[in-house]
């Protein structure tokens, strides 16, 4: 089997390559594969976890770009593998297009106008006027022109917005009047007025455009939208990135989040200078997606899953999953590890897996027979 | 105006708030206020607050007049002399107590030269910065602040002459150090304490290497040392037995139990009881044997037991020796407790010498196992003849204690001199001074030999930095902690080992390890280290439920139909008991057998 392997991966060298070694090539190759009954679950997890203990005593569990603080190190890595809806820190990397990518003007143009504006930010003053319940708005006229918006804009973002409230246009400021006054509701009027959502994409809070190591201007933002801002034109969207997995599985699909978890984790992890091979990762991405949803390692998610009702019940909750196995009836076939360990029987693992059998009854075994049994299976 | 304010509740008035606090002040200074009046004026709120209440920390400051310490030296002789008392020095307002209130307005200076006009106070001394312990480590000033705690906390763990009437006292679990000596470099403080509150002993010690035997923080001691009798000590324990009454009449007894009496062990435990039923003083014990014979009435009693013979059949309640310890008892104590019940408390010592194992460290934070003993003839020396007592590893000193090589260097002047070198903190001897000491001794200033290797007689190529360091030997002993088991007592309910030293317990094999197993894949070792509670279940065949025993027809059957096939079968009882505790529960395991070889077999 593993002849056939190399020789496969022999036919399909890319063009131009070849091996120096053929014979060492081969050796490596055996000796990376692994062998049946390995237990690459466990292995898997002994080796995440290990370095992980470390990881909780030092590091700053905060990095990003300037004033862009994006959680890292533990606190995500849990928040990846219990594949919470909101990440804590939501956060994009946006690419841009060759003309805007190269300058750092544009990039930042096109990063004021990804930029969600809030009322608050293109105002000078609220003033409230209790007696007749209505809250003037004075429009600061260089934000605005700063962020190319004028008071129409404004306007009708308001009139969409604010409901119960008659909205007029001034020269440069939006009065809005409540229709039934009441002083506690023009308070919360203003507060409402202040968050109202202007311009710009939704959901994104802060952006700065840094340079990469390569000399393309990248947008990082605070806040993730993935569907607006596959909208705009200027983005490469095709390399355009976020850290809101939920997001990727509604734009792209479940294959994306795969991949997408697994770039996640070996980032921080190379962020923390652990040396985790990726394929420990990769399994633990694949287990997390593989029936199509986002499935968190957590006991609603992947334990959830698990078909042993002694391995649910001997994690986490151990009385719910009882209780509720007993009531469908469930039968455990003692397949896999925990519950074999629990009965003590050898666990189907390693040494436990091959079984041996011998012909009882004093019938004599016939060695041609006997193999043929053999390949059959 | 400001409001002046006495213990916090507003008293008036005043208008040149900043005169008033200053004359409050002078005339507190000359008497005319109790020394226990502090006062603040604070600008920025225009109040003035006067404290007089009790129980404020307050702290004593040497009082500055125009960029002068009123202390003199003329104070100082006087105060050296016995002439003069700290009281007086508070009364002539040389020194004075402020609190946290005015500190805020006091501007204290370290050190006397650092005085300017602007000062209003001097620091006694800067060692008022540590604490007690802390102020104990010498030259502490050089050290990182993390090293002070850590040495701090080890001297409060050193076994030392804890109290002086320690053979009149019965305290549980304590260590009295033999021997103990004062440390030839001390600080101010420990002569504060007193010269017998001292917890340790001058060793010899060279910073090398010995093999693999002092690595990270590891320590070689040499034999002959501990022969001599480096920090012994005498470990004491009390144990107790109170004879007490029950309500019907009943009582404890004291005397050696009969054979007959419940949980009697066996014979040879009981040998060391005298006639009264307890041990004399001096005799040697072991683990597990009596120390007091006591019986019990037994505890439960329905009436009609009261009239059998059964109720006269009484427990074994003996005091027995810890397991795993040994000694000698020192004392019997035959005295009356709190309800006025007889009780005899014993006191069993033991003498430990210093092992592999135990635990030792430095007044610096350097704290260290016991890795090795060496032989005296495999110890390195120097070409006086000098074999050190401990060698340190040289990389302890990347904590960069540098006290712990400054006091080597001072305790090894003073062992030379004959006389203890002042090692207080901030103003102790400056090491250049001992260096030059060192040298006039006729040593090399910087406290390095040329050291022979004992096993090779070669002389080692580097110079061996060799000294004296006060020790101390800490009370976390191998002797309290080493155990071990290859088979004993279970625990009732689920027929695992019992856990913990003092039950004799077995070492726990936990999940952990159990994944470390898995991931090797050596699933046969796996069974076998959790079969400790293996045992064969009678299970019925249709009904797969755990078969009863039934005494009339002689065999196990099931207990809902008792005409079904029963199979035996092997698991952990821990298992079994989930079953039965789900059953308990409301719920019915059932558990479905297959003959492994059959079904195969069928399957061809």
């Amino acid at each position: 089997m593993v002849k056939d392997n190399f020789a496969w991966i022999k036919k399909n060298l890319p063009e131009g390559i070849k091996f120096k070694d053929e014979k060492l090539a081969k050796d490596r190759y055996s000796k990376i594969q692994l062998d049946p009954g390995e237990a690459i679950g466990v292995v898997t997890a002994q080796s995440i976890g290990e370095p992980g203990t470390q990881m909780t005593m030092r590091s700053f569990h905060f990095t990003g770009v300037a004033e862009l603080n994006v959680t890292l190190g533990l606190p995500r890595i849990i928040e990846i593998l219990d594949a919470r809806k909101l990440p804590s820190t939501p956060t994009m990397h946006i690419y841009l297009n060759t003309p805007h990518s190269k300058d750092k003007n544009k990039a930042d143009k096109i990063a004021q106008k990804i930029k969600q504006t809030v009322l608050e930010e293109v105002t000078k003053e609220f003033t409230m006027d209790l007696a007749n319940g209505e809250v003037n708005v004075l429009l600061d006229k260089d934000e605005l022109k700063r962020k190319s918006i004028n008071l129409n804009d404004v306007y009708e973002q308001l009139s969409l917005q604010v409901k119960g409230a008659d909205i007029t246009k001034k020269t440069a400021s939006i009065s809005v009047k409540l229709k039934d006054n009441d002083i506690k509701k023009v308070y919360k009027l203003k507060e409402k007025l202040r968050d109202s959502f202007i311009s710009g994409i939704s959901g994104i809070t802060d952006v700065l455009a840094y340079k990469s190591d390569n000399g393309e201007f990248i947008i990082q933002t605070f806040g993730s939208n993935l569907k607006n801002i596959s909208e705009i034109k200027e983005v490469d969207f095709s390399r355009t990135r976020t850290n809101n997995f939920y997001e990727i599985e509604a734009v792209l699909g479940i294959e994306a989040v795969r991949a997408a978890v697994l770039r996640e984790v070996m980032h921080i992890l190379s962020h923390e200078g652990m040396a985790i091979d990726e394929r420990h990762i990769s399994l633990v991405s694949d287990m997390m997606t593989r029936d199509g949803g986002i499935k968190g390692i957590t006991r609603h998610g992947i334990t959830k899953e698990k078909e042993s009702v002694l391995a649910r019940a001997a994690f986490e909750i151990p009385l719910d999953h009882l209780v509720e196995a007993s009531v469908r009836g469930e039968q455990d076939n003692l397949v896999s590890v925990v519950e074999n360990v629990m009965i003590n029987q050898p666990v189907p693992i390693g040494t436990g897996l091959p079984e041996l059998f011998v012909k009882m009854d004093g019938a004599k075994p016939k060695a041609s027979k006997a193999k043929k049994k053999e390949t059959k299976k | 105006m400001s409001y002046v304010f006495i213990d916090g509740v507003l008293q008036g008035t005043v208008k040149d708030a900043e005169k008033f606090v200053k004359n409050t002040i002078k005339e507190r200074r000359a008497g005319k206020f109790s020394k226990n009046l502090n006062i603040l004026y604070n600008e920025e709120e225009d109040i003035i607050k006067i404290q007089l209440d009790k129980n404020r920390l307050r702290r004593p400051l040497i009082i500055v007049q125009e960029g002068k310490s009123l202390l003199t030296s003329k104070h100082l002789e006087e105060l050296n002399a016995g002439k003069m008392s700290w009281t007086e020095l508070i009364e002539n307002g040389i020194v004075e107590e402020i609190d946290a209130l005015e500190e805020e307005s006091a501007l204290v200076a370290m050190n006397e030269k650092d005085l300017t006009k602007k000062h209003t106070h001097l620091e006694i001394d800067p060692i008022v910065i540590f604490g007690m312990n802390t102020s104990m480590i010498p030259f502490a000033n050089f050290n990182p602040s993390t090293r002070l705690l850590r040495g701090q906390k080890n001297q409060q763990q050193g076994t030392s002459l804890y109290a002086l009437n320690y053979l009149n006292r019965l305290d549980t679990n304590v260590n009295v150090l033999h021997y103990t000596q004062k440390p030839l470099v001390k600080s101010f403080t420990q002569d504060m304490y007193g010269e017998h509150i001292t917890g340790g002993q001058n060793l010899v010690i060279a910073i090398l290497n010995y093999e693999g035997y002092n690595m990270s923080d590891g320590v070689v001691v040499n034999r002959a040392s501990i022969d001599r009798g480096l920090s012994r000590v005498s470990h004491y324990r009390p144990y107790a037995a109170e004879r007490r009454r029950y309500p019907g009449g009943q009582i404890d007894d004291i005397k050696v139990p009969d054979k007959d009496v419940q949980g009697y062990s066996t014979e040879a435990h009981y040998k060391n009881l005298d006639t009264d039923g307890l041990v004399s003083p001096e005799t040697h014990v072991r683990g597990g044997e009596v120390l007091v014979g006591k019986t019990s009435p037994p505890r439960f009693l329905s009436r009609l037991e009261t009239f059998s013979t059964a109720a006269n059949i009484r427990k074994d309640t003996s005091v027995k020796v810890k397991f795993g310890e040994n000694g000698t008892v020192s004392k019997v104590l035959l005295t009356e407790s709190k309800d006025g019940n007889p009780l005899v408390n014993i006191e069993v010592r033991d003498t430990r010498p210093i092992g592999v194992g135990d635990k030792v460290s430095s007044r610096h934070g350097q704290k260290g196992v016991i890795g090795h003993i060496a032989n005296p003839e495999d110890m390195p020396f120097s070409s006086s003849g000098t074999v050190p007592d401990i060698l340190f590893n040289p990389f302890g000193m990347r904590r960069m204690t540098v006290s712990h090589l400054i006091e080597s260097l001072g305790a090894k002047v003073g062992a030379l001199s004959g006389r203890y070198v002042d090692g207080t903190p901030f103003s102790g001897e400056p090491s250049e001074d001992l260096r030059k000491e060192l040298e006039e001794l006729g040593f090399r200033e910087n406290g390095t030999e040329t050291l022979y290797d004992g096993r090779t007689g070669r002389a080692y190529e580097a110079k061996i930095f060799v000294g004296n360091i006060y020790y101390l030997r800490l009370k976390h002993q191998v002797a309290d902690k080493v155990q071990s088991r290859a088979r004993g007592r279970v625990a009732l309910l689920t027929r695992q080992p019992t856990a913990g030293k003092a039950m004799e317990g077995g070492l726990r094999f936990g999940d952990m390890e159990k994944d470390t197993l898995i991931a090797h894949g050596s699933s046969l070792l796996l069974k076998e280290r959790f079969s400790s509670d293996k045992d064969i279940v009678n299970i019925g065949d249709r009904s797969g439920d755990i078969a009863e025993y039934d005494s009339f027809t002689d065999r196990f059957t099931s207990v809902v139909d008792p005409k079904e096939t029963v199979s035996k079968v092997e698991m952990a009882y821990g298992f079994k008991l989930l079953i039965e505790q789900l059953k308990a529960m409301g719920i019915r395991p059932q558990l479905k057998l297959k003959d492994k070889f059959k079904q195969k077999r069928s399957k061809q």
